[in-house]
């Protein structure tokens, strides 16, 4: 089935997320949407799914003009979607999942017939080589296979559009090189698969069409064979550089000390991080890669002091660390740039200069004796922001009206005005434009150049590779390994899923 | 400051999705802008007339014969709502018709009057709710500190300017204890404070009762709960001679105004609270003790309505009952909320509600209508702030930008 969206344009207020925008797309194609978050991507799917009430434009399907009033009308009409964020039953079985809100009933007491969508998941398992059984639980499936479900579900209401949401966020390269088997499968058998997606590499590996968007518009198109360095400039609006030149390491002593920790979960009793050692040395990035939800976050939460450590100990310079509060903890010269920043990095509400002095407030100059300075908190504030270069009306403007990555340029901002011994950053760049990528890994470079020890936590092997002077790889807690950063991606990726290398760490 | 001890336990104080609730709400209330809150208080007044048409017996006698002679029912609301409106604003404002010009401008100074206490306490809660505490016990808290203060006041002989410092502190320090409770709770355990309060409220009231019964607390020669007059020197001064009520506590309470100002907006200790009720795990994060903000935030507004209670036993009443609070300590909560917690706006609103209570008599007398027309005036009040979507609908505002979906 051809679809054709026509001059489709959402505002929220007076902010809009779509303006005019045209997109074809073929049947039996892949047609890749390449921009950055806060592009409109998402938005411009949801008009389309009908959760969203587009203020001007048309949809065609088969060029003919449809209305979509919600999601129900959208799936009816052949459209099926994955959201980023998996929408299952996690105490369902698979083929229950599959039939929700499509429920079939049998007999004249109305039983619900779960051998047909047994059925059902069974044929397009079997079709696609998902590998899935209809009676599993949900919840005992890996992010992959659930990944899987939703695509069955999708298909099984006999989708002839798939749009897939940021598919590969939550996926291992093992995974991810899998989905986009199954992609190119689904085109090959007539479906029009769109890809939502701000990852250069993936949209080159499969897409037929990539259509490129930004601030909400649509400013072009390009072919797959198009280098990453094209695609990100038309992406940022700019030339942006792909790599940051990064000198070798020079590293001296070791600074940092993890020792045996584990971190357990009090109220759950899960663990999280399980008996974990390794040291970094001043003057070096140590990499923590590894798919989310492996322990990292809890590690560098745990080495801060934000989570309690089961045993184990962490010691800086010397000091043990366990049982200090936070605030001697930055005190003994630990940065830190938490993975959610803005639930745990800046105060929406506070203004760009308060959340510049959010761990430096109680020091001088910001104030003597109990009382800010307010001119000193300004002119720091206006250094800070001109120094890293984030964009914003003032210095006065609240925190949580700036973009993602102007947020995060004033964590680190702040972060970086303490002398470090230790730098922590988890996902530094998640949700960031190329830009501000490149900034930001130019940042955290010059801090290791500066003898600071620096611990990335990331789930992005480019972000890793970018960094890296040593790569630990986190599953289900341990380490599994910690490797040179010239390890090649497959052999990462299985180390990511749980497999010990052979090459011994550098 | 040492915080170690109490502050990095494990027991962070849990955030459930009750107390998520609460920060939303107070959120939603404290960012509602100043045009909203006007309206608010307009569209209260407007409803109060509406009230007072039918509240006024002439209207009532009009309206039997309405189908005969509709003006009729049409000239006596419009006399019933002059004559409402007068009489607030002769019982509040000034009044003109008076000889003298002390019958003329007294009824402000009635109305600054009844305004101090609730702006103690309304300060007092307003750093709470700037805090993410939504504390509903200043009612315990300013009875406790008046108990304390008054039994200073009247037990004690001291010199002059020293009893007066020293009940006062001393009302200051009861209220302190009656809000550290249910803060040390909060931050050792994760009471909610919802609770903790109002429960501290009854037993706030019970104690004072209680005391009420002892020798030590009852006026000689009585058995009812009524204490002693408080010595003269432990009195506020009556800052415009003894033709009028008002006392030296207005000028204290408007002092506290600016202290709480500049603790809020200029002090590292405010800068905690802020950082705190906005976003308590960044707060966290950066370092800053959630837990000791809660705690000193609880002292901090337990003092405050304390204070509170020094303005009716120092002041105006100079007796402890167990009648001592009234019901200012929640109307503090309107106040503070309708003055959306900043000092300005709570001294504001406070004298808005100290006017309405000072006119309640003259509404009385003078235009022959119930007090309760005052009661359900603060009661609307506080149902319009509470829902700013429906004061913009009926006003037609636009909506704040952070209501706006912005999808990425």
């Amino acid at each position: 089935m051809k679809l054709e969206l026509r001059g489709i344009t959402k505002k929220f207020g007076d902010f809009t997320a779509n303006d005019a925008i045209d997109l074809v797309v073929e049947p039996g194609t892949i047609h890749a949407l390449l921009g950055e978050n806060g592009a409109g991507k998402s938005t411009l799917m949801n008009v389309l799914f009908g959760l969203y009430d587009a203020d001007a434009g048309e949809i065609l399907m088969d060029d003919d003009a449809v209305t979509f009033v919600g999601p129900g009308d959208a799936m009816a009409a052949g459209i099926g979607m994955v959201h980023q964020h998996f929408m299952l039953v996690p105490v369902f079985s698979v083929a229950e999942n599959v039939m929700l809100g499509h429920e079939q009933v049998k007999g004249p007491a109305k039983l619900l017939d779960v051998g047909a969508a047994r059925d059902k998941v069974r044929e397009l398992s079997d079709r696609f080589g998902f590998d899935i059984d209809p009676d599993a639980l949900v919840e005992n499936l890996s992010v992959g296979a659930q990944q899987r479900v939703e695509i069955i579900k999708a298909l099984s209401r006999d989708a002839e559009v798939l749009i897939l949401d940021e598919p590969t966020a939550v996926l291992t390269p093992q995974e991810t090189d899998e989905l986009l088997e199954i992609v190119r499968q689904l085109r090959d058998s007539g479906t029009a698969v769109v890809l939502i997606t701000h990852k250069l590499r993936e949209v080159k590996a499969v897409a037929d069409t990539i259509t490129v968007i930004r601030r909400g518009k649509v400013v072009g198109t390009a072919e797959p064979s198009a280098s990453q360095e094209e695609l990100a400039s038309l992406m940022v609006g700019r030339d942006v550089s792909m790599t940051v030149d990064k000198g070798a390491a020079d590293p001296g002593e070791p600074v940092l000390r993890v020792e045996n920790v584990t971190v357990v979960n009090e109220a759950s009793g899960v663990t999280h991080v399980d008996d974990v050692s390794l040291e970094v040395r001043a003057g070096e990035i140590l990499a923590v890669a590894g798919v989310q939800g492996n322990g990292q976050t809890e590690l560098a939460e745990a080495i801060l002091g934000l989570l309690p450590t089961a045993h184990g100990q962490i010691i800086l310079d010397g000091n043990v660390l366990s049982g200090r509060s936070i605030r001697q903890n930055l005190d003994a010269g630990i940065g830190f740039v938490p993975e959610d920043r803005t639930e745990d990095g800046v105060v929406a509400d506070f203004t760009v200069a308060n959340n510049l002095i959010l761990d430096l407030y109680d020091r001088e100059p910001y104030s003597r004796r109990g009382a800010i300075d307010p001119q000193v908190v300004r002119t720091h504030a206006e250094e800070q922001v001109e120094k890293f270069d984030v964009r914003t009306t003032s210095t006065q403007a609240l925190t949580g009206a700036l973009s993602g990555g102007n947020q995060q340029k004033v964590v680190l901002a702040r972060e970086l005005a303490r002398e470090l011994k230790v730098l922590i950053a988890s996902q530094p760049t998640r949700g960031l434009d190329v830009g501000s990528i490149e900034f930001v890994h130019k940042r955290i470079i010059e801090e290791r150049d500066k003898g600071v020890a620096v611990i990335i936590v990331s789930s992005e092997l480019d972000e890793v590779y970018a960094l890296a002077d040593r790569i630990a790889v986190m599953y289900h807690g341990k380490v599994v390994d910690i490797v040179a950063p010239d390890t090649d991606r497959d052999t990462l990726g299985l180390m990511m899923a749980g497999a010990h290398s052979k090459e011994e760490a550098a | 400051m040492s915080d170690t001890s109490v502050t990095e336990k494990p027991a962070d104080p849990k955030d459930g999705p009750g107390d998520d609730r609460v920060r939303g709400v107070l959120r939603g209330i404290l960012e509602s802008s100043t045009l909203v809150v006007v309206m608010a208080v307009v569209a209260s007044l407007a409803i109060g007339g509406l009230l007072v048409m039918f509240a006024d017996e002439d209207v009532r006698e009009a309206a039997v014969y309405f189908f005969s002679r509709p003006g009729d029912t049409f000239s006596a609301m419009g006399a019933a709502l002059v004559s409402a409106y007068t009489a607030m604003f002769q019982g509040a404002v000034v009044n003109p018709s008076s000889e003298t010009f002390v019958g003329f401008i007294r009824p402000f100074t009635q109305t600054l009057t009844m305004a101090t206490p609730l702006i103690f306490a309304g300060l007092g809660l307003g750093i709470g709710f700037r805090a993410g505490l939504f504390n509903i016990g200043a009612q315990g808290q300013l009875l406790i500190g008046a108990a304390l203060g008054a039994y200073i006041g009247f037990a004690w002989d001291l010199p002059w300017v020293l009893h007066l410092l020293v009940a006062v502190i001393g009302c200051a320090i009861g209220g302190a204890v009656w809000g550290f409770i249910p803060g040390f709770l909060k931050a050792r355990t994760g009471a909610h404070e919802v609770i903790v309060t109002i429960m501290l409220n009854y037993i706030g009231l019970n104690l004072v009762a209680w005391l009420l019964t002892l020798e030590a607390f009852q006026r000689p020669g009585s058995n009812n709960p009524i204490s002693p007059e408080v010595a003269d020197a432990a009195q506020y001064p009556l800052i415009l001679g003894s033709q009028f009520n008002l006392h030296l506590g207005f000028l204290l309470a408007i002092a506290c105004a600016f202290g709480v100002w500049w603790l809020m907006e200029r002090s590292t200790l405010g800068f905690e609270f802020r950082a705190a009720g906005s976003n308590p795990r960044a707060a966290r994060t950066a370092g800053m003790s959630v837990a000791k903000s809660y705690i000193f935030v609880m002292v901090i507004a337990g003092a405050l309505a304390g204070l509170a209670g020094s303005a009716q036993v120092l002041g105006t009443e100079k007796v402890l009952t167990t009648a001592t609070a009234g019901s200012i300590g929640f109307d503090a909560i309107t106040v503070a909320l309708l003055g959306r917690s900043r000092p300005l706006g709570t001294v504001m609103a406070a004298i808005l509600f100290g006017g309405l209570r000072a006119a309640g008599p003259t509404l009385q007398v003078q235009a022959g209508l119930p007090v309760d027309i005052v009661f359900v005036i603060q009661a609307l009040i506080v149902l319009f702030i509470a829902a700013p979507p429906l004061v913009r609908s009926i006003f037609r505002l636009p909506a704040p930008a952070n209501e706006k979906e912005v999808a990425a």
